[in-house]
Order: structure tokens, then C-alpha cells, then sequence
């Protein structure tokens, strides 16, 4: 066992540093869930892509670095540290990237992952439907077989970014005969401004548009789109949602920032007399280190060959209770001054409580571990 | 990087369970807890021959360590089986009197700690700041002294106070703790000063760092321990015509104690990896113990509830957990001391 960084990873790290400290802009953009913000997030991103930063563990021929997960999460601990944007692709970077590289075909990645990686197109999950949240397999809306392509229809819902982004992915269920009901989905990208498209932002609960309500009338889709084979879609989603949940999502770096602001928080704000608050304090640099230590454990594994399977539900319990924590518990140090809605911590905050929620919800990543990792029988919900 | 346990680490963990599985560690328990060390002994010298004491103790003195890591692997299978004795407060003295080498006096290194090593006599120890023991009647000295951990049947009980260290003469009155087969006792003041100088308060700290991993590892296999157990249980006890873990209020506490349990590990061994590194990682070494103490005490509160009132009882070897993990979370590093110590370490 070794946590010692090797030569490589030290200058890497070195030189993402000095970057990250040229060119951080010293005051924040505003909230990536606006339009201005989104606007720029996005010229961050290109910022980003011209020094080949934004997704420094794809391939070169597509703007990365092609660096091994190691250094991925070293790119990370810096990215967060300098005090760096949120980053707006995320859900293009993090959910349909590694289901192209793993599913995709050549043409696929050619033609879209190099204007992802500048962020000139910016792209939105289309998953849930008002019927179908954890339980993705009940989904309804449909693809219907074209000339060349398909034909889109139904009501996607709780889009994140959907209000501002370019493009949108999901699945449809394109054979309403089959037999179970995650079978016969098809897994297809398009354009959220392709006609029979109408985009409804929904403010979320600070008010923000972080997500949309996709209107689908006959959107033509056309076949180059589909990934994988038509049918195929619950599979394909099912490995995103692993990768969702996974150590790509939160990368340590980031928890181990806002542990460390959070520290200085107490320091500036905190009563030393009140132990509750300190122990909580502690608890947020402990989960932190407990956190970037499994991803290091996670990462070996995942270097030597073996697969991500139900851990990432682990991962995904473990990374969303410990966010809210952590926001709480800098709400808590604030005082009558966390109720104000433009603090510093307030959008992580805001962003924390939706943790638990998406990318299957912790009741569901719990019978998950319960079932696959302790193997408890299926039953009673 | 590559923060995963090599092939030789995870066949030394695995020939430690299956020797320890084989020996019937139950039994040795309930004796250790009642009248008779001899089988605790004997499942100590066992282990001893595979090496388990050597592993703290310099080449120089017949040991194979200082290796924190295999260490580490080893008190998880002692938790695990929930071996009884002064364990960690062996490994601790072999510490204590092998800095003390390091650092020049060798003297008590050589009388005492090739046994050690061989796991022919056990130790114990009790340590005591300066602070503990600076002004205050004698009676006050005393109570300021921690218990020391089987002080009645350890072969050789050490006493740190300050700058000093000291073979004790005995012991003071038995204590019953709330695991029976903890004996606590304090150390009867005077008898041999075996070493003294600012050397021995530097040792008596790397002791006690290392007392902290191995009881932080020992905390973890009790929470593994509970929850295989639980688990098991939960897959073949039915009510309602369903076996319990089916249901989902029992799933979800269970796979919050694997959460807590799977989260704790990796503390446990990047402090392991820090020690041996050779750094002073104080707020890892902190965080490990805290967290693998507050994971196993989840673990036997999960344990207690799932199991329902079979588990309330003394005859259900699940009890020799349970008994256990409250007082390993608190023994070498409350929480809250760990907390205290953890942000003390931030930078």
C-alpha cells in the first residue's frame, strides 16, 4: 500500500497549480444556473480547453491529456483548491462522454466530444419523467422509427441545464411490446432547439432555472444519433449511471476545498466554547480525507482491471449525506447570516439538498448495497 | 499510488482468520473474562508464532517491523475474532522500547523486547502525560494514571509518567469493564525506573500512535464481525412470512453500517501507510480511530436492534462483540479527543 505520488503525478500537479493560479478569475461568475452565469461558465470552459484543461483524462484527439485516474484526481485537488468555477459541462463531460467512449461509435466521438471539451456545445440529461424517477425502467415517452432516424415524443422533466444548453440525451422506449419493461429503450442524443422542442425552465427551490421540462412533438432524430444498438438503452444508461454515481461525479478535490473552508469559516466565525459545533467541523475534514482515501482505493481497483459495480452506490450515499453535512453545518457556524440567499455558501447549499435525490435516490443506492453488496433477499419496500 | 493491500498483506490476513476461525476464540474469551487466561494465552502464542507480535518490534531485537500496515491487517482479524487480552498494549510496549533504542538507551530494549517479539511474555501499559502528573497529593498522582489493560495478567506492566518510565510492582484493585474480558486495573506506583529523559516522553507518544492504529483496526473487524453476523441472521430469521432483511427499514440500517464500516477502512490504512512513511500524521492516526470506533459502535447498535431480544442476552456469541465496541471506540483516543486533535492538525 502506497500513498506516496509519483514524479509524474508531482509535475503534473505542479503545472496544473501554476496555471490554475494565472488564470482562476479572482472574483467568482455568478451561479452557472443563470444565464449570465451560464454564458460565463461556458467562456471558463473555453478558457480551459485552449490550455487543454477541461478534460484532461480523455484522449488527446478529443482536447485531453489522455492522463490515468491518478492524475485525474490530482488535476482535481488543484482545480478545487484555486478556488476555480463550477463546471458546466458536467453532464456532458461526466455522463455522455464515458458512454460514447464505451459505447459510441468513431464518428460519434469525432463529431462530439471536441466541441464539448470547449463548451461551445453544452449538453443536458433527458432521464426522469414526471412518472419515472429511480424507477427510470417505467419511462414512456417514445421513439418511433422514421425514414432515417427516429421520431421523438412525450414530457422529459427535471432536465438539469436543459434551460440554457445545446443539446439533451436519454432514453425512449421504441418498443412498447417488449416484454419487461427495460426492455426495448433506445438510448438517442438531439438538438434542444430542433423542431418539437419546447424547453419550460423550472426554477428550483432557490428560484434558479437549473432544470427544464422538455416538451417532445415528433423531434426527428436522425440514425447517427443512436447509441448502441436501438433496444440496447437500459444497458448503456445503466453503465452512465454507475460512472453517475461514481468517483467521477465528486471528484475528492472538491470535498476536500470546502472542507477546508469550511475549517477556516469556524476559525473566523465559530464559538471555540461550543463543542457540538466543533465535533461537526472535525467531522466534515474527516469525511473529506475518508473520502479522497476510498477514491484512491476505488482508482487502484479500477486501474487493475476491475470493474465499478455496486460500490458506486456507496460512493453516491456516502458523497451526498456528507455535502448536505458539510453545508448545514457552515450554515450553522454563519448563524442569523445564513438565512441570506447571495452568501458564499448559499448555492452549495442549495445544490447539497438535491444530493440525496438525483442520480437514484439514497433509498434506492440503499436496497442496492443491501441486495448486491450484503445480499439481503429482494422484497418489501 | 496505489492504495490497495499487496498479495503477501492479503495472504497474512487470510492465514490469521483462518487460524483464528479454527480456534474456537469464543471460548477463549468467555475464559479470559472468567477465571482462566490460559486459553487467551494460548491463542496468543499462536498468533505470536505467525508473527503478529513481531511486527512492531526492529530486526535487531528478533522482530520483522516496524511494519504499521501489516499491523494494521492483523488486529482487523483480531477484532474480527474478537481475540482477548492486552494486545495492543504488547505492541505499544514493543514501540515504546523500541524507540527507546532509537534513540540511544537500549538498555530496556534488550532486556525485554525479544520476548515481546516472540510473543513469550506479554506486556501492558499505562501512560501519563506531564501534565497529568505534575503537582497534586500522590492520591491525585494516582488517579491522574490511566488503567492499564489486564495489569494483572500481562507479564510485565509499564509506566510512563512524564520523562520517566517504570516497571510496575503490581497492580491496584481489578476494575469490571463493560467487556468482561477487559480487566482494568491501575498500576501500583514505584518499583523498577527503567529509563528516564526526555527520550522517554517521545517514545511513550509513538506508543501511544500505535496503540491508536491498533486499536482502530481492532474496532473495525469488531464492526465487520457484527454486521456478517447480523446479516447472516437477517437472511434467516422470518417474521410475517419473510425473512427480515427483505424488509426495507432492515436493509437500509444494514447498509448504513456498511457504509460506515466501508468509509472507515481507508482511514485506517492511509494512517497505517503514514506511519510507515514515517510521517507524523496526527490528525490521520485521529481520524482513523474515531471514525472505525464510531462505525463498530454502529455496527453493534445495528446489530443489538436487528437481532431483537436473542441479542439482549450473554449466551449469543454476538454478545462478545457488542460488549466490545463501545469500549474500544473510547479506549486510546475518545472521540472527542480525536476530534480535537484532528483539527488541530489542519493546516
Amino acid at each position: 500500500m502506497d500513498l506516496s505520488y509519483t514524479r509524474t503525478e508531482e509535475a503534473f500537479r505542479a503545472e496544473a497549480r501554476e496555471w490554475l493560479r494565472d488564470h482562476v478569475p479572482a472574483e467568482p461568475p455568478p451561479s452557472l444556473e443563470t444565464a449570465e452565469g451560464f454564458a460565463a461558465h461556458r467562456a471558463w470552459e473555453a478558457e480551459l480547453a485552449a490550455a487543454r484543461w477541461s478534460v484532461v483524462s480523455w484522449p488527446e484527439e478529443y482536447g485531453g491529456r489522455g492522463v490515468d485516474l491518478a492524475r485525474w484526481l490530482v488535476f482535481e485537488e488543484e482545480y478545487w483548491a484555486a478556488g476555480a468555477p463550477g463546471r458546466v459541462s458536467q453532464n456532458g463531460v461526466q455522463l455522455l462522454a464515458p458512454t460514447l467512449f464505451d459505447h459510441g461509435t468513431a464518428e460519434q466521438r469525432a463529431r462530439i466530444l471536441p466541441p464539448m471539451a470547449t463548451g461551445e456545445t453544452i449538453w443536458a440529461q433527458a432521464w426522469s419523467e414526471p412518472e419515472a424517477g429511480s424507477d427510470l425502467a417505467s419511462l414512456t415517452s417514445r421513439a418511433v422509427r422514421t425514414d432515417g432516424g427516429w421520431l421523438l415524443s412525450g414530457l422529459k422533466t427535471w432536465s438539469s441545464r436543459a434551460a440554457f444548453a445545446d443539446r439533451a440525451f436519454g432514453i425512449f422506449r421504441s418498443d412498447p411490446e417488449a416484454d419487461r419493461p427495460h426492455r426495448g429503450l433506445t438510448y438517442l442524443m438531439f438538438d434542444l432547439r430542433a423542431r418539437g422542442v419546447t424547453v419550460r425552465p423550472i426554477g428550483r427551490l432557490d428560484g434558479k432555472p437549473a432544470f427544464a421540462e422538455l416538451f417532445l412533438d415528433e423531434v426527428f432524430v436522425p440514425d447517427e444519433d443512436v447509441i448502441g444498438e436501438p433496444g440496447q438503452g437500459w444497458r448503456i444508461a445503466m453503465s452512465t449511471t454507475g460512472n453517475e454515481r461514481g468517483l467521477m461525479l465528486r471528484s475528492p478535490g472538491r470535498f476536500l476545498a470546502a472542507a477546508d473552508r469550511l475549517v477556516r469559516l469556524w476559525r473566523s466565525e465559530g464559538d471555540p466554547g461550543d463543542p457540538a459545533l466543533r465535533e461537526r467541523v472535525a467531522d466534515a475534514v474527516i469525511g473529506a480525507r475518508a473520502y479522497q482515501l476510498f477514491t484512491a482505493g476505488a482508482a487502484a481497483r479500477l486501474a487493475a482491471g476491475a470493474p465499478s459495480g455496486a460500490e458506486s452506490s456507496l460512493n453516491k450515499v456516502f458523497w451526498s449525506e456528507y455535502d448536505l453535512a458539510l453545508h448545514e453545518t457552515a450554515l450553522d457556524l454563519l448563524g442569523p447570516e445564513g438565512e441570506l440567499a447571495d452568501g458564499a455558501w448559499a448555492e452549495g447549499y442549495v445544490f447539497s439538498l438535491a444530493g440525496p435525490l438525483y442520480a437514484g435516490t439514497n433509498e434506492i443506492q440503499r436496497d442496492i448495497i443491501a441486495e448486491r453488496l450484503l445480499g439481503l433477499p429482494k422484497g418489501r419496500r | 499510488m496505489t492504495f490497495l493491500p499487496t498479495g503477501e498483506q492479503l495472504a497474512f490476513a487470510r492465514s490469521l482468520d483462518a487460524m483464528l476461525a479454527a480456534a474456537d476464540t469464543p471460548a477463549a474469551v468467555r475464559a479470559w473474562a472468567g477465571d482462566d487466561p490460559d486459553p487467551g494465552r494460548a491463542l496468543w502464542g499462536r498468533l505470536a508464532e505467525a508473527g503478529v507480535c513481531a511486527l512492531a518490534v526492529p530486526e535487531e531485537y528478533e522482530g520483522m517491523g516496524p511494519l504499521p500496515v501489516e499491523l494494521a491487517h492483523a488486529f482487523v482479524a483480531l477484532g474480527r475474532h474478537a481475540v482477548p487480552g492486552p494486545v495492543v498494549e504488547t505492541v505499544a510496549a514493543a514501540v515504546l522500547l523500541g524507540e527507546l533504542a532509537r534513540l540511544g538507551d537500549r538498555g530496556p530494549a534488550k532486556r525485554l523486547l525479544p520476548a515481546l517479539a516472540t510473543g513469550e511474555r506479554t506486556a501492558t501499559l499505562a501512560l501519563a502525560g506531564a501534565e497529568d502528573v505534575r503537582g497534586g497529593t500522590e492520591d491525585v498522582r494516582e488517579r491522574a494514571l490511566p488503567y492499564a489493560l489486564d495489569a494483572d495478567r500481562a507479564d510485565t506492566v509499564l509506566v510512563v509518567r512524564g520523562e520517566r518510565l517504570w516497571r510496575a510492582p503490581g497492580h491496584g484493585p481489578v476494575r469490571a469493564s463493560a467487556d468482561p474480558a477487559r480487566r482494568l486495573a491501575r498500576p501500583a506506583s514505584g518499583g523498577e525506573l527503567l529509563a528516564e529523559g526526555p527520550a522517554v516522553a517521545v517514545a511513550a507518544e509513538r506508543a501511544r500512535r500505535w496503540a491508536m492504529l491498533a486499536t482502530a483496526a481492532q474496532s473495525l473487524g469488531v464492526g465487520l464481525a457484527l454486521l456478517d453476523r447480523t446479516v447472516a441472521y437477517a437472511r434467516q430469521r422470518s417474521q410475517f412470512g419473510t425473512p427480515i432483511g427483505a424488509f426495507q427499514a432492515v436493509k437500509h440500517r444494514l447498509a448504513d453500517t456498511l457504509l460506515a464500516l466501508e468509509f472507515a477502512r481507508p482511514l485506517l490504512f492511509g494512517a497505517a501507510v503514514g506511519l510507515a512513511d514515517g510521517h507524523a500524521p496526527d490528525g490521520d492516526l485521529a481520524a482513523a480511530k474515531v471514525t472505525t470506533g464510531e462505525a463498530a459502535y454502529t455496527a453493534a447498535r445495528t446489530a443489538l436492534q436487528i437481532h431483537g431480544a436473542i441479542g439482549y442476552t450473554e449466551e449469543l456469541a454476538l454478545s462478545l462483540w457488542l460488549r466490545k465496541a463501545r469500549p474500544l471506540r473510547d479506549a486510546w483516543g475518545d472521540p472527542a479527543t480525536c476530534r480535537a486533535a484532528v483539527l488541530r492538525a489542519c493546516s
